[in-house]
C-alpha cells in the first residue's frame, strides 16, 4: 500500500515540476522569438518616427514601404540573382559528386574505400582560412593562364568551385552512410543483368537516393545561401556578391535608415524562413544524417 | 584502372567477382576522378601549401618571390602581436561559455522537449528558428535591439546621449556577443540532440523509472550514457564553432578588431591589403587548435565503419 501512495505522491510532484518546466521553457521561447518579431515590427515603421519619438512611440504609419524601398534602393533583386547563380549550380554539383563518390566507395570493392571516405570527410572539417591563400593565388594564376584574371577570382565560378570542393566531403559522408542501408542485392542483380556502371548509377541507385538527396539539397542550399566568408574573400566587386555577403556593406551604407535595413534583412531571410516553415523535415534530417548517422 | 580490384575475401570471392568492360572502367575513372581531383586541388593541396607557406615570406603570385622565413612568422605572432593573445582570450571565453552554458542548455532543452511536455512542438519551433538564419542576418537583428536608439536602451529609459554602447563598451561587448551566438547555438544543439534522443530505446527510460530513478538520475545515468556518440559530436561542434567564429563578429565590427577574435584576425592577415604569410601562420594556429576535435569526430564516425 504505502509504496503506491509514495508513487502517487511522486507522480504528482513530477506533474507540478513538469508544469513549472513547461512555463519556464515557454517564457524563454517567447524571448527567443522576440528579436525577430521586433525587427519585423520595426521594418513596418518609418525610421523618422523612431528618431522623433523613441522606440516605443505609438506607430503613426505602418506599411510595407520599407520593403519596396529596400528592394529598390538596395538593389536586392540583383543580389538574389547573384545568390541563385552561385547556389543552384553548387548544390547540383555537390549532390552529383557526393553521390558518385559514395556510389563507387560503397558499391565497388576498392583497396582504399575507407581512406577515400576519410579524405573527403576530413577535408570538409578543415578551416576555410587554412585553404584561402593558395586558392586565391591559384585562382589568379589560372586566370592569367586563360587570359582573364576574373575567370575564377571575383567570379561566381570560383565561389561555386570552392563550395563544391568543400561540401562534397560532407555529402559523400552522408550519402555513403545512406547507401549502406540500401541492400547490396539490388546492385548485384543490376550487375547480373549486365547493366553498365553508368546505368547502374543513374538508373538504379540515383532514384533510390532521392530522400537523402532531398534532405541534403535543402541543407546545402541553406548553408551556401548563408555563407558569408567565401563570397567575401573571393569576390572583389560588390555587385557580384550574393545577398548574405552583401548585407555587410548594406549595413554600413544604410546606417542612417535603420528600419530600411530591417526590411532588407527580413527580405534576405525569406528563403531561409521558407526552409523553416516548409522544408523543416528535410533540413533537420539532413543535419542529423551527417551528425548521427541516421 | 589497375586499382580496381575484385574482392578477394573468402566466401565472397565468387559472389563479388566482376568483369569490367573498358567502357565501365572509363566511367568509374570519371566518377571518382573528377570529384577527387577537385577536392584535392581546392582543399588538401591548399591546406598543405598554407602550412608550408607559413614558414616563408611571400607577396604576389610569382613562385620565385618566396623566401624562407623559418619560424619568424610564428615568433612575430607569439611575441610581437599582443592582439593574438587578446583574441585567444576572447575565443577561450567563447569556448567556455558554449561549453558550460549554451551547449548544456541545448541538451537540457532537447531532453525536456523529448519528454513531450506541454507545448513542446511550439517550443521546438521557437528555438529552432534562429538555426536557419544566416549569422549576417542574426547580427543585424540583434543590432536592432542593442543600438543606442534600440529596444534595450529604450527599455532602460536611456536617451541616446547616455545610451549604453553594448558593442563598443568592453564591459559588455563580449557578453552581448555570447548571448547572440548562443541564440543560434542552443537551437542547433537542441536539434542534434533531439534526433539522438529519438533513437534511444524508450524501454531504457521506462526501466529506469520503474526502478525508482528520478528524472535527473535517469538523465545523468541512462540518457547521457546511451547518447555517447551524439555527445562527442556535440562537443566537437561546440569547440569548432567557438574557435572559428567569424561571420557575426565581422558583420558587427568589420575588420576593426573592436572585439578581437581569431577568425577576424586571420581574415585581416590573409585577405586584402594586410595579406602576408603571417596570415598563413595564423591560419595554421587556428587549424592546430581545432585538430583534436577533428580527430575525435573522425574517430567517432569511422569506428563503426571499421567494425
Amino acid at each position: 500500500m504505502s509504496s503506491i501512495v509514495r508513487d502517487k505522491k511522486r507522480a504528482h510532484a513530477q506533474q507540478i515540476k513538469d508544469r513549472f518546466i513547461s512555463v519556464f521553457i515557454g517564457i524563454f521561447a517567447l524571448v527567443w522569438l522576440f528579436p525577430i518579431v521586433w525587427t519585423l515590427w520595426s521594418s513596418l515603421r518609418p525610421y523618422s518616427e523612431i528618431r522623433a519619438g523613441g522606440v516605443f512611440s505609438p506607430p503613426q504609419e505602418l506599411g510595407l514601404f520599407n520593403y519596396t524601398n529596400a528592394i529598390d534602393r538596395m538593389d536586392l533583386p540583383r543580389y538574389f540573382a547573384n545568390t541563385a547563380l552561385i547556389t543552384i549550380p553548387a548544390v547540383f554539383l555537390i549532390l552529383l559528386f557526393g553521390s558518385l563518390i559514395a556510389f563507387v566507395v560503397t558499391r565497388y570493392s576498392f583497396k582504399f574505400n575507407v581512406a577515400m571516405l576519410l579524405l573527403f570527410t576530413a577535408g570538409n572539417l578543415l578551416p576555410a582560412q587554412l585553404v584561402f591563400i593558395p586558392v586565391f593565388k591559384m585562382y589568379l594564376a589560372v586566370g592569367d593562364l586563360v587570359g582573364d584574371r576574373r575567370f575564377l577570382y571575383d567570379s561566381p565560378l570560383g565561389v561555386i568551385l570552392i563550395h563544391v570542393a568543400f561540401q562534397m566531403g560532407f555529402a559523400t559522408f552522408v550519402l555513403s552512410s545512406y547507401m549502406k542501408t540500401i541492400p547490396k542485392e539490388i546492385s548485384e542483380s543490376a550487375m547480373i543483368d549486365g547493366a553498365s556502371v553508368f546505368t547502374h548509377f543513374f538508373k538504379v541507385m540515383l532514384p533510390l537516393l532521392r530522400p537523402a538527396l532531398a534532405s541534403l539539397a535543402v541543407l546545402m542550399t541553406t548553408w551556401i545561401y548563408n555563407d558569408f566568408f567565401w563570397a567575401l574573400v573571393l569576390m572583389a566587386t560588390d555587385n557580384k556578391r550574393p545577398i548574405t555577403s552583401a548585407l555587410g556593406r548594406l549595413q554600413g551604407e544604410f546606417v542612417t535608415d535603420y528600419n530600411l535595413l530591417a526590411a532588407g534583412a527580413m527580405i534576405a531571410a525569406v528563403p531561409t524562413l521558407l526552409v523553416f516553415f516548409i522544408l523543416r523535415k528535410q533540413f533537420v534530417s539532413g543535419l542529423t544524417l551527417g551528425s548521427t548517422k541516421g | 584502372m589497375s586499382q580496381l580490384k575484385t574482392a578477394v575475401t573468402g566466401t565472397q570471392k565468387t559472389r563479388r567477382r566482376r568483369f569490367f568492360s573498358a567502357r565501365d572502367k572509363v566511367t568509374l575513372g570519371f566518377f571518382i576522378g573528377v570529384p577527387t581531383f577537385l577536392h584535392i586541388a581546392l582543399v588538401w593541396f591548399p591546406a598543405i601549401a598554407t602550412i608550408m607557406l607559413s614558414f616563408t615570406y611571400w607577396t604576389g603570385i610569382r613562385l620565385e618571390d618566396i623566401q624562407w622565413a623559418g619560424l619568424a612568422n610564428y615568433e612575430n605572432i607569439f611575441f610581437n602581436s599582443p592582439i593574438f593573445w587578446d583574441a585567444l582570450r576572447v575565443n577561450t571565453i567563447w569556448l567556455l561559455w558554449f561549453f558550460v552554458i549554451a551547449t548544456p542548455l541545448g541538451v537540457l532543452l532537447a531532453y525536456q522537449i523529448d519528454r513531450q511536455i506541454r507545448g513542446h512542438q511550439f517550443y521546438q519551433s521557437a528555438y529552432y528558428l534562429p538555426v536557419v538564419l544566416s549569422l549576417a542576418v542574426t547580427g543585424i537583428i540583434w543590432n536592432f535591439l542593442l543600438r543606442p536608439d534600440g529596444f534595450v536602451n529604450g527599455l532602460l529609459g536611456l536617451p541616446i546621449a547616455e545610451a549604453i554602447s553594448f558593442f563598443g563598451d568592453d564591459r559588455y561587448n563580449i557578453w552581448v556577443i555570447m548571448i547572440m551566438a548562443s541564440w543560434r547555438h542552443i537551437g542547433y544543439i537542441m536539434l542534434l540532440y533531439l534526433a539522438g534522443l529519438k533513437a534511444v530505446d524508450a524501454s531504457l527510460r521506462e526501466a529506469a523509472s520503474i526502478d525508482g530513478a528520478t528524472e535527473w538520475q535517469t538523465f545523468l545515468k541512462v540518457i547521457l550514457g546511451a547518447m555517447r556518440p551524439v555527445n562527442i559530436i556535440i562537443l566537437v561542434i561546440t569547440i569548432i564553432e567557438s574557435l572559428r567564429a567569424f561571420d557575426m563578429v565581422y558583420i558587427i565590427y568589420g575588420s576593426s578588431g573592436g572585439l578581437p577574435i581569431l577568425g577576424v584576425l586571420v581574415y585581416n592577415n590573409i585577405a586584402g591589403e594586410g595579406a602576408s604569410m603571417k596570415g598563413a601562420a595564423y591560419a595554421v594556429i587556428l587549424f592546430l587548435l581545432s585538430i583534436v576535435p577533428i580527430i575525435a569526430y573522425l574517430n567517432q564516425q569511422f569506428k563503426e565503419d571499421n567494425n
